[in-house]
């Protein structure tokens, strides 16, 4: 299958074969390739693209994909303290 | 061991705008260390705007340099892809008779120095973003050569005619020491390698005081968070960045279609948290339903922080130093991308020696030695 049809990042757009070309550019972090291809920045924020671009990473790389950061998990999409859902009663 | 004729230590868009016009000047072997990933600071986080009404001349001029830049960047730095620079104008709201006064004063500064703002009723104002709540302001402010930059890609455009010119750029590269030596510098040292040379330019953003502290430089400024959120991307519905100073409102629609909103927090600490809080989501969202209702129905998805790197007028430092050779680029307040081009090319001036204009003298670290005589800057979010 050709590259550009393989989707990575379906609320982006993004194709493997961005997700390549900005390896190749010297991109090589999960961090600095969505700041040029906007990964990780739709409405799912990362959650269907992170693993496949990780492993493109670690491929590319030659390194063990869990070795791979991915990126910084940003509200709304992340865990809430209970203490601080149980001290926002003030209204 | 690697020598350098300079060594720039921040690769975010000041650090590359200036590695760019020295490149561009003809200098060799230029050094850029960077601490982390590409655009890991405050560049990334920034809110794209970039605007020319200001209420000082200083940064009038800045700002209307900077623009003229933007405006012919992809072209000037060959970029294959599109900065995005987009002139939909700033909207900036007066809610009270002292905006009114402020704003009156602005306008005539900014139309003296070239940059054609002009005050509207709120008539006027409703013309160009007619889903305004009417009862949240009186009038307005608005200069349509204002607009948008992305951020990620402006950068981009830098850093690449800055490799394709022979700038090295290091990153995950923190820089741990200086060294000087009869006051000047010598030797620039990170976690990972030293490199011997000749000049320093600190680029370093919300770092920029801990590095001048590196050759014992006393640089007045601090950092503190300031928080944005951005909704899912949606129809047009805001062409202007819309922005009140008295509300603690920015807003813009940017061209990829998502919503940018940000406000400072009066409470910030000095220091160089870039955390999210619940308290921001629960007021940027109180504000922008008071006075944008239409975009306060769309979805937010996320939320991040970023350092403004705060100089005691608001205005940023661009000059020299007592150490020989050691040049500074910071302090911008929040304003150092759509600074960013101006920023280049004046410092490369100080630091080839060319002789600068007039008004770029009152942008030494010098100004502060008096700070009664310093001309504030007011009009800022």
């Amino acid at each position: 299958m050709n590259k550009q049809d393989i989707i990575i990042c379906r609320c982006e757009d993004v194709s493997l074969a961005d997700i390549h070309k900005a390896l190749e550019m010297g991109y090589r972090d999960f961090e600095s390739i969505k700041r040029i291809l906007r990964v990780g920045m739709g409405p799912c924020q990362g959650q269907t693209c992170e693993h496949l671009i990780k492993n493109e990473i670690a491929r590319f790389n030659k390194v063990n994909p869990e070795t791979v950061k991915i990126h910084k998990t940003r509200p709304l999409i992340s865990g809430v303290v209970l203490k601080d859902i149980a001290e926002s009663q003030d209204e | 061991m690697n020598k350098a004729e300079i060594v720039i230590i921040g690769a975010g868009i000041t650090g590359l705008s200036v590695a760019y016009n020295l490149a561009k000047k003809g200098m060799k072997d230029i050094v850029v260390f960077d601490k982390s990933h590409f655009l890991a600071g405050a560049t990334a986080r920034c809110g794209a705007g970039v605007r020319q009404q200001w209420a000082t001349k200083l940064n009038c001029i800045l700002a209307r340099k900077s623009i003229e830049f933007f405006s012919k960047a992809n072209e000037i730095l060959e970029y294959e892809k599109d900065i995005e620079f987009k002139q939909g104008g700033y909207l900036i709201l007066s809610s009270s008779k002292e905006e009114d006064i402020q704003f009156e004063k602005n306008v005539k500064l900014q139309n003296s120095l070239g940059i054609p703002s002009k005050l509207l009723t709120k008539e006027e104002a409703l013309k160009i973003v007619p889903h305004l709540n009417k009862a949240s302001f009186t009038s307005a402010s608005f200069c349509h050569t204002d607009g948008h930059v992305n951020p990620f890609l402006m950068s981009e455009a830098y850093y690449l005619a800055a490799k394709k010119l022979g700038v090295k750029f290091y990153f995950f590269n923190e820089v741990k020491a200086i060294n000087v030596t009869d006051g000047k510098v010598t030797k620039v040292i990170t976690d990972k390698m030293e490199v011997i040379t000749k000049r320093v330019v600190n680029a370093a953003g919300g770092f920029a005081k801990e590095v001048g502290e590196m050759v014992g430089l006393d640089i007045p400024v601090y950092s503190e968070n300031h928080e944005i959120l951005v909704t899912e991307r949606t129809k047009p519905l805001l062409d202007p960045m819309v922005m009140s100073f008295s509300m603690n409102i920015y807003c813009q629609q940017v061209p990829h279609g998502s919503i940018l909103m940000g406000r400072n927090n009066p409470d910030a600490l000095h220091n160089h948290d870039i955390s999210s809080s619940w308290q921001f989501l629960d007021e940027m969202a109180k504000t922008v339903n008071h006075i944008l209702p239409e975009v306060a129905k769309q979805r937010v998805i996320r939320t991040w922080g970023g350092s403004y790197n705060i100089s005691p007028d608001f205005q940023p430092i661009i000059s020299d130093s007592s150490i020989s050779d050691f040049y500074i680029a910071c302090g911008y307040s929040g304003h150092g991308f759509m600074f960013a081009p101006i920023t280049g090319e004046l410092l490369t001036e100080i630091i080839i020696g060319e002789p600068l204009e007039d008004y770029a003298n009152a942008l030494h670290i010098d100004r502060f030695k008096d700070m009664e005589k310093i001309d504030k800057e007011h009009s800022v979010v």
